[in-house]
Parts: C-alpha cells; sequence; structure tokens
C-alpha cells in the first residue's frame, strides 16, 4: 500500500495552526475511514477515468507543543489527558460532524469560521465548538514547561506602560481570574482601537477574535482545566499559571505578529 | 432598607436558606445536608459532596453575605454607581445559595427513599403532561447534557398555569429568572464541579446515575403546596 499517494494537501492555515484536511471521496469518507482503504480508492481514482470528486474540510486535533507530562506538577499529565484527550478532542469531533452537514461553511478558515458562525451575537450551532477549538489550541501554545518568570524587553515595557508594573498586571490577571462568572477564558489583549494591553474576561466559548482585539495570552477557567489538580481553589490555579506556566515566549512572538497589524509607536532606536 | 422587610424568616424558612440577624443585617448561612456526604454513594461520590457543600456553597454563602454587607453600605450612601456594579455579584453568589439549597433537599440516600418514583398529585401531573416518568427524565438529561458551559436543569412548575416546565439555567441563575411564576420542584446542578471528579467529561453518565437518588418526596411536597 502506497503511502505516498499522500492527502497531499495538508497545509498549516495561520497561526492557530489547525490543519486542513482536503480530502477527495465521498460516502466512504463518513464512516470510519480505514486509511488502506482510502489510499487504495485514491489509487484506483488516479487510475481509472477522472469522476468529479466532493471536497470536503475537516480540522484535526493539534498536539500541544510539548509532552502531556511536561507540565507537572503544576498541571499534571491526567488533566492535559482529560482537558487535551477527550475535551478537546471532542470539540474537534463534534465541529467536524457538524461541519460534514453544512455546506455554507465550507472553506473558511478557522478565525474566519468563528466570526462567522457567532453571527454577531446569535450564534450559530457550530460557533461553541469552532471556538473551543481555537481557545484550546491557543491556550496550550500559551504555556511552557519551565514557564512563568517575567517578560521581557518590548513585551514587559508595553506592560509596565499600559498597568504601571508586572506586579500590578499579574495581581489585576488574577483578580480576573477569580471574579468570572460560571465558565470562561481570561485574556491578555492588545486592544486594536486604544492600542493598548488590557485584560479581558469571556464567558463560555466567547474569545477576542470576535472583538477584533489580538489576543496575547489565555488562561482557561472551565472548571474542568483546574478541577483535577486543584479542586475548588482557583486562586492557587491562577498563581501557578502565573509562576510556572505561561510562555512569555510565545506572547512575545505574538506581540511582535500583533504590532504589524496596531501601530504602538515609534522604537526607541538608540542614538549611536 | 427595602432589602430588610423583603426578606423574613418565615418565607425563606421552608428553602433552610439559614437566615440570621447579625449587626442588623441579615446574613445567611450554610445549611446543613440532611445526610452523610456519603450517602449517596456510587451515584454521587462523598469527596464531591463534600467539596460541593463544604467549599462550592459554603463560597456562594459567605460572598453573598459580603455582597449583601457592600450592597447595604452602598444604599445607606445613596451610591447607585455601586448599588449597580453589585447587582451581578447578587445574583450570582445569591443564586448560588438558593440553587444549592433546594439542592440538597433534591437528594436523598437510596435508603431513605431516593430515586422512588414520585406517588400523589405530582407523578400523576408527569404522566399527564410527559407521558411518562421516562420520557421526562430523557428531556432533563438531554437537556442537561447540551448545556454549554455551567448551569442547571430543571423541573418547575408554573404556578399560576398549573403546569409542569422542564427548563435550564446558566451559571447560578435562579428558575425564577426564566419566568416569574416558575417554582423549582427540581434541580440538576450540570456545573463540572458537580460531577468532574468522579465522571470527569462524561456528563451524560452523571446525569444518568443522579436519579437513583432524587428525591421525589420533597418535589411532590412543593407541587401539592403550589397545585393543591
Amino acid at each position: 500500500i502506497m503511502m505516498e499517494t499522500s492527502w497531499s494537501c495538508c497545509t498549516n492555515l495561520g497561526p492557530s495552526g489547525s490543519s486542513l484536511l482536503v480530502t477527495s471521496d465521498m460516502s466512504k469518507l463518513f464512516q470510519k475511514p480505514n486509511f488502506a482503504q482510502l489510499c487504495q480508492q485514491k489509487k484506483k481514482e488516479l487510475q481509472g477515468p477522472r469522476r468529479s470528486a466532493r471536497i470536503h474540510a475537516y480540522y484535526g486535533l493539534k498536539s500541544p507543543p510539548y509532552k502531556l507530562d511536561a507540565l507537572e506538577p503544576y498541571m499534571s499529565q491526567r488533566t492535559l489527558e482529560m482537558h487535551w484527550g477527550k475535551h478537546h478532542r471532542s470539540y474537534v469531533e463534534n465541529l467536524n460532524k457538524q461541519l460534514e452537514k453544512n455546506d455554507m461553511l465550507y472553506g473558511y478558515t478557522m478565525d474566519e469560521l468563528i466570526k462567522v458562525t457567532y453571527n454577531n451575537g446569535n450564534p450559530l450551532p457550530e460557533f461553541n465548538n469552532a471556538a473551543q477549538v481555537w481557545n484550546h489550541d491557543f491556550f496550550w501554545e500559551s504555556m511552557q514547561p519551565g514557564g512563568g518568570n517575567m517578560p521581557i524587553f518590548g513585551l514587559l515595557q508595553q506592560i509596565e506602560k499600559d498597568f504601571g508594573s508586572f506586579t500590578n498586571f499579574r495581581e489585576k490577571f488574577i483578580e480576573a481570574s477569580l471574579t468570572l462568572f460560571g465558565s470562561g477564558w481570561v485574556w491578555l489583549v492588545l486592544r486594536r482601537n486604544e492600542k493598548r494591553l488590557a485584560i479581558l474576561k469571556t464567558s463560555n466559548a466567547i474569545n477576542p477574535l470576535i472583538s477584533a482585539d489580538i489576543p496575547i495570552i489565555s488562561l482557561d477557567m472551565w472548571e474542568h482545566a483546574y478541577y483535577l489538580d486543584y479542586k475548588n481553589d482557583k486562586g492557587k490555579y491562577a498563581n501557578v499559571f502565573m509562576d510556572h506556566l505561561v510562555s512569555w515566549n510565545a506572547a512575545t512572538v505574538r506581540m511582535a505578529r500583533a504590532q504589524a497589524f496596531v501601530n504602538l509607536g515609534e522604537p526607541k532606536i538608540p542614538v549611536a | 432598607m427595602a432589602l430588610r422587610t423583603l426578606v423574613t424568616r418565615k418565607s425563606l424558612g421552608n428553602l433552610g436558606l439559614g437566615l440570621r440577624q447579625l449587626r442588623g443585617l441579615q446574613t445567611y448561612s450554610l445549611p446543613d445536608l440532611p445526610y452523610d456526604y456519603g450517602a449517596l454513594e456510587p451515584a454521587i461520590s462523598g469527596e464531591i459532596m463534600q467539596l460541593h457543600h463544604q467549599k462550592h456553597h459554603q463560597a456562594y454563602v459567605t460572598n453573598y453575605n459580603k455582597a449583601l454587607e457592600q450592597l447595604d453600605a452602598a444604599t445607606a450612601k445613596g451610591d447607585s454607581h455601586t448599588v449597580a456594579k453589585l447587582l451581578s455579584a447578587l445574583k450570582f453568589n445569591g443564586g448560588g445559595h438558593i440553587n444549592h439549597s433546594i439542592f440538597w433537599k433534591n437528594l436523598a440516600p437510596v435508603k431513605e427513599g431516593g430515586g422512588e418514583p414520585p406517588h400523589g398529585s405530582l407523578g400523576w401531573a408527569i404522566d399527564n403532561h410527559f407521558g411518562s416518568m421516562e420520557v421526562l427524565v430523557q428531556k432533563m438529561n438531554t437537556e442537561g447534557a447540551a448545556l454549554q458551559g455551567s448551569g442547571w436543569v430543571w423541573l418547575g412548575v408554573d404556578k399560576e398555569l398549573k403546569t409542569l416546565v422542564v427548563q435550564t439555567t446558566e451559571n447560578q441563575d435562579p428558575l425564577v429568572s426564566k419566568g416569574a411564576n416558575l417554582v423549582p420542584l427540581l434541580g440538576i446542578d450540570v456545573w463540572e464541579h458537580a460531577y468532574y471528579l468522579q465522571y470527569k467529561n462524561v456528563r451524560p453518565d452523571y446525569l444518568k446515575n443522579i436519579w437513583k437518588v432524587i428525591n421525589w418526596k420533597f418535589a411532590g411536597e412543593v407541587y401539592e403546596k403550589e397545585c393543591p
């Protein structure tokens, strides 16, 4: 079986990185496809007369950029196995199931899909799954083993400019996580209009893409994110996130990219 | 000052909201469970019951009292801005206290009648309105499982129309927020803290099993009071 008659197009679209798998086949795809079977089929198609192929787009579950035990002891492997392996995976699978039935939503990138299904406040059923897929991709990338500490250079300067000091920012971020009612997320975003950093709380699946703000880091405050490790102690979870998990590297990269869209002023170029 | 006249010991006594007078301001306290933490096993684990009661419900009570104190201070000063800011905290924590107080009464160990189907007028009303108990359970489980995020699924009665309703509310919104005439008979907490340690992400299993410890006697009593 020639595995290299591959699913040729498996492109990574955009920073969120959800894979767009373009396949050409029909009914067989809906029943748990056997990769070998599909390869055979593809071979036949290539050899035989070309039938008009219907294209289906699916999203794939992206792995976090570290092993599932890499965040121990701050976020246990058990939590990651549940949170990524069950919750995140089921959002992806349910989204795919919904997209199979909905031709209108074909062809969007993940970012666009979220905005379209949000439908200006009257969300379509696909919104919850799409947004949660994106949110969790973003969340895993907002953390790293050996995270925490402080940001450096430009990002630190911007935080100090917009919050007074890093300590104040940290306090406000943790306060936001404690005062969020119900399920939701806490974000550090770069506000496009105000051209400054701000802390944002969102409910359930809502994310800053809706308001066209640029997210820099996020913290999942749904109970499933911390309950196995911290039970009801949200404060400890948020503090541990700040001290040991948050990836300022990822934040710096996102900030650098954000500055291509939001003009934060002239850089301070030292005079020789 | 309006707050004090609205809230009376008698009207809240039935719900066991634990009302007390303290420094002239009424405060609430955590009601005791009418059974041991482990009494609802294996449907709901003792660990969950203990955390749910001692930590989560207690936090709602504490924060509700705090918000009420702040409200009192703000109304005394005529500080409407602060009053408006406090409204969401009051709704959230007050709702949390009300909902959980009902919830503990909605559950009972098997040996005290938990899981026993309702007799009397409520049983008849369920068959009349939904067709059968199974249909009702199915409906509540479906709605409970489909609820995104945190919330509750309720069996309630419209005390004006005398009809049964199945409703969901989000976060800690009490059933009355969906209709001023709705009285809760049965509420099932579908916040993740209510089942996660035991059932992990499989909320449908939690919903299937909780019916084994549902206290229909209490629901029946409330129903008979509203629809004599």
